[in-house]
């Protein structure tokens, strides 16, 4: 048997990492103006927001090809920025997963936000705190639990992608062969010995993470809706 | 004195608010009105939580709001007791009361162990809010109201989810705030007796205006005012002082005349407030004996009220203070009532009680 090859793991590792981090930041902001605007191009932000949950990866994949591609009109600027184009390389898996696990990330926040609702919020602004402040020592503790579903729901979900990072990003070895496409090889050439190994890790992995997630849950104290 | 200067509007379509006053900050003023008449959105308005409303806003020189700029809540000097108390479940007593400390942009007299000890609070320090009783909760929000020094504090109903008994406990509480803490309250209350026990001066609002303005006896007593108080509300405040306790009675002065209630919690020596229904006072032109009733005033007729009922309301002068009488116009010809008239207005005693209970 063929010593088994970790690099796809760690690879995935560091790009659904990569992506929760990425993912906070974008969808911090993007939540909380769905928890709190009035205004009714919410609607259509929403349903943008949600797209990834029902299109196939394959769809998505095709579409963020084009639009990476060194032709496409991102792709195109980002060769003339940095001279290496986005398909095919680790960061274009980025921005794909990134696209690809966002309503993972926006929907538990908005919905933390929702169940936070103004009270808290205002009752900090009489108290002579800014808003930033308030986010900060208001919001953020009181939306605990739902960052944690965010952070292990967007991670998870990255890490076991497999149609968007086939055509967006191929199989490259140490760049963009990740987890799931080193299973789908591996099966391919008929070594199922290796196949196991990565799937039932991941399996296990996946487990051990939603399990954690669900007991602290339990744990924690429920906020005031 | 600094005044609350406000000349604000608030459009939503179907429901209007609009309100031009200047209300002189001392003591407790009540805003005070039936649901819906825009108690809490003019606290909102005030405190600046209500981005839409137009119009000026002004604290003596402080203007918070006008044409041109509009100040943030967190940038206004006031101090929001909100109905639902609204304390940051996260955080335990003592971390809701530092964050108010933290965030506090002026410096103040008031400081951390005077309102602890102000409102009793050393024993919930370390609990979280949700332990606390609903009583306990209130109490928490207004020391952390208290702790950014506002130089108004604004209490939105903060007894309407409290039992009588607690009720009574918070109103001691408040009932001191102007003098221990040197702070104007606007306390908006839809209940007559809250108003009665503690304002000073009153607000009336009604449909999103304002209806009457000025001092308690005078505002309670005013006929305009009933439409909204309630008819069998409406009645008057006495001011008394309280003489002594003996045999689970207290004996009161008004004016120098006696009155006899079941014992109320307050020292000989300090001065109450009761409020008297019009419906509970019973005029006689002679001193009546023989009869249940003991508590007698004696006065003279100030005014005759007639409205298109059945019931004439009457103004009786006791010393300096008012008493209003409700009684029927039968009686009112048979008893042949006039102005300036001398007269024994007898109280049942269950008016007391209830303003005391409740």
């Amino acid at each position: 048997m063929r010593p088994l090859d970790l690099t796809p793991v760690w690879l995935s590792l560091e790009l659904a990492s990569l992506t929760v981090l990425v993912l906070l930041c974008i969808a911090t902001p993007l939540a909380w103006w769905l928890a709190f605007t009035k205004v009714r191009l919410r609607s259509v932000i929403e349903a943008l927001v949600a797209l990834p949950l029902v299109l196939p990866p394959t769809v998505l994949g095709f579409y963020l090809l084009i639009l990476l591609g060194p032709a496409g009109p991102v792709g195109s600027f980002w060769v003339k920025l940095t001279g290496s184009t986005l398909t095919f390389s680790f960061t274009g898996l980025v921005i794909a997963s990134v696209i690809y696990s966002f309503p993972f990330a926006v929907q538990p926040l908005q919905s933390g936000f929702e169940s936070i609702g103004r009270s808290p919020l205002e009752a900090a602004a009489t108290l002579g705190a800014t808003p930033w402040q308030t986010f900060l020592s208001v919001a953020s503790p009181m939306a605990t639990r739902a960052y944690l579903t965010a952070i292990v729901l967007s991670f998870a979900h990255t890490l076991g992608e497999f149609g968007v990072v086939l055509m967006v990003g191929g199989s490259i070895p140490g760049r963009t062969k990740v987890l799931s496409i080193a299973v789908y090889e591996h099966v391919e050439t008929l070594d199922y010995a290796q196949a196991h190994i990565l799937s039932a890790g991941l399996l296990l992995f996946s487990f051990a993470v939603l399990l954690t997630v669900y007991l602290l849950n339990r744990r924690m104290p429920v906020t005031r809706s | 004195m600094t005044s609350l200067v406000l000349d604000v509007s608030i459009d939503r379509g179907a429901y209007r608010l609009s309100v031009t006053e200047t209300i002189p900050l001392t003591g407790i003023t009540a805003v005070f009105g039936p649901s819906g008449a825009g108690k809490t959105t003019l606290l909102r308005i005030i405190s600046g939580l209500e981005t839409g409303a137009e119009g000026r806003v002004a604290l003596g020189d402080e203007v918070w709001q006008d044409v041109t700029h509009r100040l943030p809540a967190y940038r206004r000097r006031v101090g929001f007791v909100f109905q639902d108390n609204r304390l940051f479940d996260h955080l335990d007593v003592a971390g809701n009361l530092r964050f108010a400390v933290r965030h506090c942009r002026h410096r103040g007299p008031i400081e951390l162990p005077d309102v602890v000890a102000a409102l009793d609070l050393k024993p919930l320090l370390e609990k979280r809010p949700a332990q606390l009783s609903g009583g306990e909760q209130q109490r928490v929000a207004i020391g952390r109201a208290l702790l950014t020094n506002p130089r108004l504090l604004l209490m939105d109903e903060p007894l309407s989810s409290l039992d009588a008994q607690r009720k009574r406990e918070i109103l001691r509480y408040v009932e001191q705030l102007p003098v221990r803490f040197a702070l104007p309250v606007l306390y908006v209350t839809h209940s007559v007796d809250e108003v009665g026990f503690l304002a000073d001066r009153v607000l009336l609002l009604g449909a999103g205006t304002v209806v009457a303005h000025g001092k308690v006896e005078d505002v309670l007593e005013d006929i305009r005012s009933w439409s909204l108080t309630g008819r069998s509300d409406a009645g008057s405040v006495l001011k008394a002082a309280v003489e002594l306790h003996r045999d689970g009675l207290t004996e009161l002065a008004v004016d120098g005349q006696r009155l006899r209630v079941p014992q109320i919690d307050a020292a000989p020596g300090t001065s109450t407030r009761l409020r008297v229904r019009a419906r509970d006072v019973v005029i006689a032109t002679e001193p009546v004996e023989h009869l249940s009733i003991r508590n007698t005033l004696a006065g003279e007729v100030a005014r005759i009220d007639l409205d298109e009922t059945i019931y004439v309301e009457v103004l009786l002068r006791i010393g300096r203070q008012h008493l209003r009488a409700r009684i029927t116009k039968d009686a009112l010809r048979d008893l042949e009532l006039t102005e300036g008239q001398r007269v024994y207005a007898l109280i049942k005693s269950v008016a007391f009680d209830d303003m005391l209970l409740h």
